[in-house]
């Protein structure tokens, strides 16, 4: 009889600035646990916005935002949730471990086990023998993936990342989308991926949910086919492409049609 | 790329072309003052006043002493005073607001102005200069860290306010270092207002029989028109201002070098 609880569920939350500005319209999606889901759409279409009311950064002006059946923001509930930024937004003046053990760290996690965790978020990113190395003498991708390791040290079950190769070059996004995947698959954890690439959000989800700008909006919630393996062939396979094609469609339509 | 080719032309740049440039000054003056027969009560030649330096030693130490012990005693406690001024200013606008136009008011009030009414109401001599160049050199500290403490990335803000962080841990982990560039640029400007304070007061003071220290000298020396131990005290003092800001600037590198963009590719 017990159904394991949704990881999220969004009830008609909604977004208006004090000004006056409608930067998202209600909004009403359950996410279960172990789903990948991505927001795809263009700027100003509250993708992030709603991102960010799941994440507790941002209070919805109406409706309301569960986590595992618990309000965002109960001091009761423990989340476990990790937010991945769009910049690495490390600290410049700690070395990498520091900045992993960060979020231990600030929860008093006792020194010999955050080390221990620490070396082993490290070690699912890559970046076991750059512990003692600055952010500055790393490279974009590899701050990234400092800044994912900070997100999973911490043992989330809930990833929320905004954005988070947006500004890598499209060698290095395509590496961390698949060790992305990996980690997802791996770890059992639930993800939702905001980005505005559209082959991005395909090659990487369970499910597409298609946004659209002035108002910001949700426009189609589309269900991605599991193929797997999901690798560098799949990524030009003709198979691949069909799929693209559907959410590359609803982004056209919503994009076309005037809204009042 | 030839890196040691480079560094070695850096470091000419640096050090051995103003040194030339002494040397060859230094040696000008020389020659001007010993062809021209200037009287010595005028301008003093170079080595009048390296002899005076050796002849006058115990004296002129004496006095630079007196001069860096106020120095870095105001430093100190303008480093102190500033930074839980700039604590209190973070923590509210309304502390702020209230106390900010009068740190202004004290920044912008000449020292000279006000320096008799300290010697005056503080009776011991030494504290009586340390209040007056601590005045001096306390408003850079103030502004500055004030600044840096509100400079945090705002991501990383975020961030921490995702991780529930307290007050206090957003303070010591995040405020503070993010502060210390800008705090280390007003110690550097302090330690200079710091030295122009102390002589500046003893100035004030010196002919009220309390001073000692190098301004004190450069007053008598004027007086007695022993005009090379003047500029032997000027000497001591110049090299007494660039000891000050090599050694914030090593102090600054030493604390930022890892990671702060100002201190990165020197």
């Amino acid at each position: 009889m017990n159904a394991p609880a949704p990881a999220i569920e969004v009830l008609s939350a909604e977004q208006v600035y004090p000004n006056g500005t409608r930067a998202l319209m209600p909004v009403s999606l359950t996410i279960q646990p172990g789903e990948f889901v991505t927001l795809l759409g263009p700027s100003g279409c509250g993708k992030s916005t709603l991102l960010k009311m799941v994440a507790g950064l941002l209070p919805p002006s109406d409706g309301r935002i569960l986590l595992s059946r618990k309000p965002v923001g109960d001091p009761s509930a423990d989340p476990r949730l990790s937010f991945v930024f769009q910049e690495a937004t490390l600290m410049p003046w700690a070395n990498v471990a520091t900045n992993v053990r960060l979020p231990l760290d600030l929860a008093g996690v006792p020194r010999a086990e955050a080390d221990a965790r620490v070396a082993e978020a490290l070690a699912l990113v890559g970046l076991e023998a750059f512990g003692r190395h600055r952010p500055r003498e790393l490279s974009g991708g590899m701050q990234m993936r400092v800044s994912i390791a900070r997100g999973l040290v911490t043992r989330p079950r809930l990833l929320l990342m905004d954005e988070p190769f947006g500004a890598l070059d499209e060698i290095t996004r395509n590496r961390l989308d698949s060790d992305l995947l990996a980690l997802w698959r791996q770890q059992g954890l639930t993800v939702v991926f905001v980005t505005h690439s559209i082959t991005e959000a395909v090659f990487l989800s369970s499910r597409v949910i298609v946004m659209a700008a002035r108002p910001g909006r949700v426009v189609e919630d589309i269900p991605v086919e599991a193929v797997w393996p999901r690798d560098d062939e799949y990524r030009t396979s003709p198979r691949f492409n069909e799929l693209v094609r559907r959410p590359q469609h609803s982004l056209n339509e919503a994009s076309q049609e005037p809204t009042s | 790329m030839s890196q040691p080719t480079h560094r070695h032309a850096a470091l000419m740049q640096q050090y051995v072309l103003p040194l030339l440039l002494a040397v060859l000054l230094i040696g000008l003056w020389q020659v001007w003052t010993v062809a021209a027969q200037v009287p010595s009560y005028l301008v003093p030649s170079p080595l009048d006043i390296a002899r005076t330096l050796v002849s006058d030693f115990g004296l002129l130490m004496g006095a630079l002493w007196v001069t860096v012990k106020i120095t870095v005693l105001a430093f100190l406690s303008a480093v102190v005073l500033g930074a839980l001024i700039a604590f209190a200013f973070v923590q509210s606008r309304w502390i702020e607001a209230a106390f900010f136009p009068y740190a202004v008011l004290l920044q912008v009030t000449p020292i000279v102005a006000i320096a008799p009414l300290i010697i005056i109401w503080v009776k011991d001599p030494t504290l009586s200069l340390v209040v007056c160049a601590t005045l001096v050199a306390l408003f850079p500290i103030i502004s500055n860290t004030t600044v840096g403490l509100r400079s945090v990335h705002p991501g990383l803000a975020a961030y921490f306010q995702l991780q529930r962080a307290s007050r206090w841990q957003v303070l010591v982990r995040l405020r503070i270092p993010s502060a210390l560039p800008y705090f280390f640029a007003g110690l550097r400007i302090s330690g200079g207002l710091a030295l122009i304070g102390a002589v500046v007061a003893e100035f004030v003071a010196g002919t009220g029989g309390t001073g000692t220290g190098l301004a004190y000298q450069i007053l008598q020396s004027g007086y007695q028109l022993n005009i090379p131990r003047l500029f032997a005290a000027l000497l001591l003092i110049s090299l007494t201002g660039v000891a000050v800001f090599a050694a914030l600037a090593g102090l600054t590198r030493w604390a930022l070098g890892g990671w702060h963009e100002s201190e990165l590719n020197r």
